[in-house]
């Protein structure tokens, strides 16, 4: 198997990472090594083995529907790159 | 001052309570030394004014019942730490502030432990070598421009360094045991689910723990009992009745069965792994033990298993990185390329790579090829032990396939990087706990570490195997101080 410049570019189109040309052809060598090295799987038959979902073999416990944290908006909007006092400020997403 | 920071945390801890020496004694220390020691680039955030202020207060009205009472210890920048700059080695959270602490940290400060600052780490826990961080490279304590392993590199390098008597790191693959292994310190990997993951930067949820990094085995179960509990913030957090490690901590191992498994003899292993693996086996016969052969047949498949579930779990809890709520953000003409930038600039290439992979195993059409299968081959690497589980109480394999390399040996071959983890990540994909013991030296007089690895929930039986071999074993960490200004 071989991911080609435009699976990359697909790839990254899916992730939001934007990558240059330069960029595009080092993952590509880098990431056909790494599956050349991940398609020792396909020695493995599989058919009839249920895949693992959880390694903590617990059923997952209810809690009461209450709210127990503060009201720190204050706080966390602090931390947005950009802010305008009680809401997250994003470029203009409407014409 | 400089016998202080030698003493391990159970001598501290005694001095404190005997009044022998007080917090702010013991703070001054091993700020001192965490002073001189600045070429180690073993910090990213230090908070050493106000860890004095927090000594003189407790000093001031002492409560000497706590498990940690006014010791300082500095942690891992991947727990997220209230009020204090939390960047999980990453440019994108270069200017991150928690409005809450982790559950695991906030258990170390309510045993009376005072934060030291914040230790440098692979990019989101993402690497061998400490070599991924935004904020350089950790040198090991053991040499100059050696790698302290990773991704808890900082961690490690800062208690084989003496920079704090004992700290925490993350586990997703091997995080604490082998950098514990390169750098001749203890390293546990506790069960998945005994410490909480609220408030750690999530790398890939179903692997990551949390665990202690210490100088010795005593030291190494008594902040595992402090940090392992259950709780209600995370949803995968197991409520069952934990031990007081430390007090029933024991080396009589009489009569237990450890396994070796024959997978783990892999092809160039260097024949200095090999004898420090016959010594082991030698240490448990000594202590009254017993070994069996037993075979682990899937390990083989478990880097390869680990390289699709790590990845496509990171880049699920990586898209959160958006330049929107928090962090870093680029310019971009609209929104869609103000998040293509802000990730393309935020983060390492390694970080990339690995959501790259995970966004491809995880991308229509390829789902079951890649992840179903991984997710099938994991059970089967699971069953395996759980087999091997019917006939023996814990098994014993080397921590890494060599010693700890150069900085900049590995870092233009991602694939011989991963190859470093090939005896830590069967672990991780079990869920089960490991710890990994200094156990000898290479040639070059760098240590060498040993992993018992443990049934679920079996830390007690590890920590006293651990315990009865470290008295075997004898090891002296070769420290020359060469850093210190």
């Amino acid at each position: 198997m071989s991911i080609d410049l435009k699976t990359i570019k697909h790839i990254s189109k899916l992730a939001r990472i934007s990558v240059d040309e330069q960029r595009a052809e080092k993952l590509a060598g880098d990431l056909n090594s790494i599956f050349d090295f991940i398609e020792k799987l396909n020695e493995l038959k599989t058919d009839n083995v249920e895949p693992l979902t959880s390694i903590a073999e617990t059923t997952l416990k209810l809690r009461s529907d209450k709210v127990k944290s503060k009201n720190i908006r204050e706080q966390i909007v602090k931390n947005s790159p950009q802010d305008n006092e009680d809401y997250f400020v994003v470029p203009k997403v409407i014409e | 001052m400089s016998d202080i920071t030698k003493q391990s945390l159970t001598e501290l801890v005694e001095n404190i309570k005997n009044k022998k020496l007080s917090s702010t004694d013991v703070t001054k220390a091993f700020i001192d030394r965490s002073e001189k020691s600045e070429e180690l680039n073993t910090y990213i955030t230090n908070d050493f004014t106000s860890a004095i202020d927090k000594a003189k207060k407790f000093d001031q009205k002492p409560n000497l019942d706590l498990k940690l009472p006014g010791i300082p210890m500095a942690v891992k920048d991947l727990f997220c730490t209230k009020n204090i700059k939390t960047t999980a080695g990453s440019k994108i959270l270069n200017n991150f502030i928690p409005t809450y602490e982790s559950t695991v940290t906030e258990n170390i400060w309510n045993e009376g432990a005072i934060l030291l600052g914040k230790l440098n780490c692979d990019e989101f826990a993402m690497g061998s070598s400490n070599e991924t961080s935004f904020f350089g490279n950790v040198q090991n304590p053991i040499d100059k421009n050696l790698v302290p392993g990773g991704s808890s590199g900082g961690s490690a390098s800062a208690v084989a360094g003496q920079l704090t008597p004992i700290t925490i790191g993350t586990d997703t693959g091997g995080s604490i045991r082998q950098p514990a292994s390169f750098t001749g310190i203890v390293g546990l990997k506790p069960t998945y689910g005994s410490c909480s993951r609220y408030g750690i930067v999530a790398f890939a949820s179903s692997l990551d723990q949390a665990g202690p990094m210490a100088q010795n085995v005593k030291d190494c179960a008594l902040l595992h009992e402090v940090i392992s509990s259950y709780d209600p913030k995370d949803s995968t957090s197991i409520d069952f009745k934990r031990n007081h490690f430390s007090k029933e901590l024991t080396n009589n191992i009489k009569g237990k069965k450890i396994g070796i498994p024959k997978e783990y003899r892999v092809d160039g292993m260097p024949k200095e792994i090999e004898d420090l693996w016959k010594k082991g086996i030698q240490y448990i016969k000594d202590c009254g033990a017993e070994t069996i052969d037993i075979s682990l047949p899937n390990t083989s498949y478990a880097l390869p298993t680990y390289y699709i579930v790590a990845p496509a779990e990171a880049s699920s809890n990586l898209a959160r990185y958006d330049g929107v709520k928090y962090g870093f953000r680029a310019k971009g003409e609209n929104l869609i390329d103000m998040y293509e930038k802000t990730r393309s600039e935020g983060f390492g290439a390694e970080v990339q790579r690995r959501i790259m992979i995970g966004t491809y195993v995880l991308s229509s059409g390829y789902y079951d090829a890649y992840y179903l299968k991984a997710q099938k081959v994991r059970k089967l690497i699971k069953n395996d032990f759980d087999n091997v589980y019917k006939k023996v109480d814990a098994i014993l394999t080397p921590s890494t396939p060599s010693s700890a390399f150069k900085i900049g040996e590995k870092t233009n071959d991602p694939v011989s990087m991963y190859l470093n983890d090939i005896f830590t990540v069967p672990v991780n994909l079990a869920g089960l706990p490991a710890i990994s013991i200094p156990a000898g030296h290479d040639s070059n007089g760098y240590p060498l570490g040993l992993q018992i690895i443990g049934k679920a929930f079996d830390e007690q039986n590890i920590l006293n195997i651990a315990y009865a071999m470290e008295e075997k074993i004898n090891f002296k960490n070769k420290i020359t101080d060469w850093w210190i200004k």
